[in-house]
């Protein structure tokens, strides 16, 4: 199947008074149209930074990203719209990524007007209505301000302004995290719907790994502005190589009371992603860590099939 | 009073707790009992707005004032019924016999004083012992949560948020509670620093013979941690059970449905089966059963009579109409 994105080796740099911070680091990965890459991450680790450039809320400072086979990173404004028509973005909060000024009406309606779809009133009265019924809303909330409404349906109203101007591709940062786990269910299937109806690709960025393994096809485990794991969903829940994607799964409090099972419980914290050591990232904290991999840095390649890991000892410990 | 009373380290019974604002009455608490034994971690479990947090103010007795109101029902503390002494007696308790974790440890530290003193500030408070004393059993606690020592005279912000919650937990624990209550603690922290607090705080309830109510949302937080589980919906304990009562053999809707909503790393599900609706209001809660509107069991009885909670086996009792011609 044809790729509908391709980021090359990309990079995000911000200058700090402290030094330069590589929130993402020579990132590369493709996404096939209809297709779903969950990224995964603990917090500070650059994934909402990688979401964000992808969508060009940002610049990046390094890279590609390669969209239908077009460079997107230096578009002219009016080619900008048209891909931001195409690649959306769902946000983690929806508390405070919604105008509070702004009823669900106007918020839904407010994409239309701006993408540069010239449609009168009525039509987008329509298409409002249509988004509010294919996302969950009911239409008598269409007055309603954000406030008056729980966190699942704000978030729905997020969906519903994404979905607007008919993307391809949706970027979504965390987009269930602050919701209960029966309203989380009820979007997730949503979303789901929604892929397997208008075949839209999705970035899926979140900490919670089994959110990310209900509804990915491939997985990218990112520690400091690298990923440094990458591969098919199930290959990657059957089978780690990289020493942290070990410890991270085996974190997880499991529902199972029979499967209580051995946790690796990782020393200390990420460390400061501002001007990092060479080296693998992970090193300080690893297991494994010896000479080698204080001093020169792991590249990622394929260990198995379509297994990407970046580790110097990858494989060559019991797993 | 009698000695069964005695056994027990914390009961509570039929708990009514509102929140009175300008224009509504809401109903957080409608009747929650709970007996704890010594050494036992209960889980209370349940979504936003079940009244988790606002049956651990009450037992603190730090419910906001004047909105929160204690309508009805007892809390009882090592046969210390804990609404009936005054203030002072209640300093006593707080922090000392009971203390408690809260959500956000960004936001429950002191940003201008040192954590060292944060710690000690609560020892001399319980234990008369000179400022010097406190400043090192401070140090010790900080060691005991993993944190280096000769870090105590450095403030939050110098801190990432797994050591705030670190500290936030060796003020807890620095006079040895005999209860402590974790309110969400580890729901603010990545998944590895979680995994490091709740291993931290299952060694020291074995070394330290704590009881714990862990207040969460998370059914896997609670699989590892809890001995008894309490399922909270719309201010009342809906199930209550053993750990296995709970996750092997769960009766009640609800229960069943927050089961079928988590996504399992140990199963391939291709859709959830999420609970459909949502939460009553609190403000108006209907008079029958509360989770009635989302029940795909419902009966007509069940929309105008609350059910009681009914013990089905050893412990283990629920809150459900659909059940009691069926057991």
């Amino acid at each position: 199947m044809e790729n509908l994105l391709a980021v090359e080796g990309l990079k995000k740099y911000f200058k700090t008074p402290r030094g330069t911070l590589h929130a993402v680091d020579d990132v590369s990965f493709t996404i096939e149209e209809g297709k779903t890459l969950g990224i995964v991450g603990e917090s500070g680790c650059g994934k909402s930074t990688l979401g964000r450039t992808i969508v060009q809320l940002l610049d990046p400072t390094e890279g590609k990203i390669l969209f239908e086979g077009q460079d997107v990173t230096h578009l002219k404004s009016k080619d900008m719209r048209e891909y931001r028509s195409k690649s959306q973005m769902i946000f983690q909060d929806p508390f405070s990524s919604l105008n509070p000024r702004m009823t669900v009406f106007e918020d839904i309606a407010e994409p239309l007007k701006n993408g540069g779809m010239h449609m009168d009133s009525r039509e987008i009265r329509n298409r409002v209505e249509e988004l509010m019924d294919t996302v969950g809303l009911a239409l008598r909330f269409s007055d309603s301000y954000p406030h008056e409404l729980d966190g699942g349906r704000r978030q729905r109203i997020g969906i519903a302004r994404a979905l607007a101007l008919n993307p391809k591709f949706i970027v979504c940062d965390e987009p269930v995290s602050a919701l209960d786990v029966s309203i989380q269910a009820q979007i997730l299937n949503l979303m789901m719907d929604l892929q397997d109806s208008k075949r839209i690709s999705y970035m899926f960025i979140t900490h919670n790994l089994s959110v990310v393994k209900h509804i990915s096809d491939d997985i990218g485990v990112m520690y400091l502005g690298k990923i440094v794991e990458k591969c098919e969903k199930k290959e990657l829940f059957k089978r780690q190589y990289h020493p942290y994607t070990q410890a991270l799964l085996s974190a997880i409090p499991t529902i199972n009371i029979d499967q209580l099972h051995k946790r690796i419980i990782l020393k200390g914290e990420i460390t400061s992603p501002i001007d990092p050591k060479p080296g693998c990232r992970f090193a300080s904290r690893c297991l494994y860590a010896d000479e080698r991999c204080f001093s020169e840095e792991p590249e990622l390649k394929e260990y198995a099939p379509n297994h990407f890991v970046a580790c110097h000892h990858a494989g060559n410990y019991n797993n | 009073m009698n000695n069964s009373v005695n056994e027990k380290q914390l009961i509570i019974e039929d708990l009514k707790i509102d929140y009175k604002t300008d224009d509504q009455t809401v109903h957080a608490v409608t009747g929650l009992s709970i007996s704890m034994e010594k050494g036992e971690c209960l889980g209370l479990v349940g979504e936003t707005g079940a009244g988790k947090t606002t049956t651990a103010l009450a037992i603190l007795r730090l419910l906001p004032k004047p909105q929160g109101r204690i309508l009805s029902g007892s809390i009882i503390f090592n046969g210390i019924d804990l609404q009936a002494i005054g203030d002072a007696a209640m300093r006593e308790i707080r922090g000392k016999c009971i203390s408690m974790i809260f959500q956000d440890p960004m936001t429950s530290l002191n940003p201008i004083l040192p954590v060292g003193e944060q710690i000690s500030e609560v020892i001399r408070l319980h234990e008369k012992c000179s400022k010097k004393k406190a400043m090192e059993k401070a140090v010790q606690m900080m060691e005991m949560v993993g944190i280096p020592g000769d870090r105590s005279d450095e403030y939050p912000h110098q801190f990432s948020g797994g050591m705030k919650q670190r500290i936030v937990i060796a003020i807890a624990l620095a006079c040895s509670p005999e209860l402590l209550i974790a309110d969400e603690p580890t729901t603010a922290l990545d998944v590895t620093i979680q995994a490091q607090i709740l291993e931290m705080m299952r060694n020291l309830k074995r070394d330290m013979g704590t009881s714990t109510i862990l207040i969460t949302h998370d059914l896997g937080v609670v699989a590892e941690m809890c001995d008894h589980v309490a399922i909270v919906y719309a201010g009342c304990i809906m199930e209550y059970g053993t750990l296995a009562d709970i996750y092997k053999n769960p009766l009640h809707p609800y229960t069943i449905g927050l089961f079928g909503s988590i996504p399992d790393l140990n199963s391939d599900v291709n859709r959830l089966k999420p609970i459909p609706g949502m939460v009553p209001d609190p403000a108006k809660l209907p008079p029958g059963c509360p989770f009635e509107n989302r029940c795909d069991r419902k009966k007509e009885i069940c929309k105008n009579v609350k059910p009681e909670l009914k013990t089905i086996d050893g412990i283990h009792s629920v809150r459900c109409h659909c059940l009691e011609e069926n057991v």
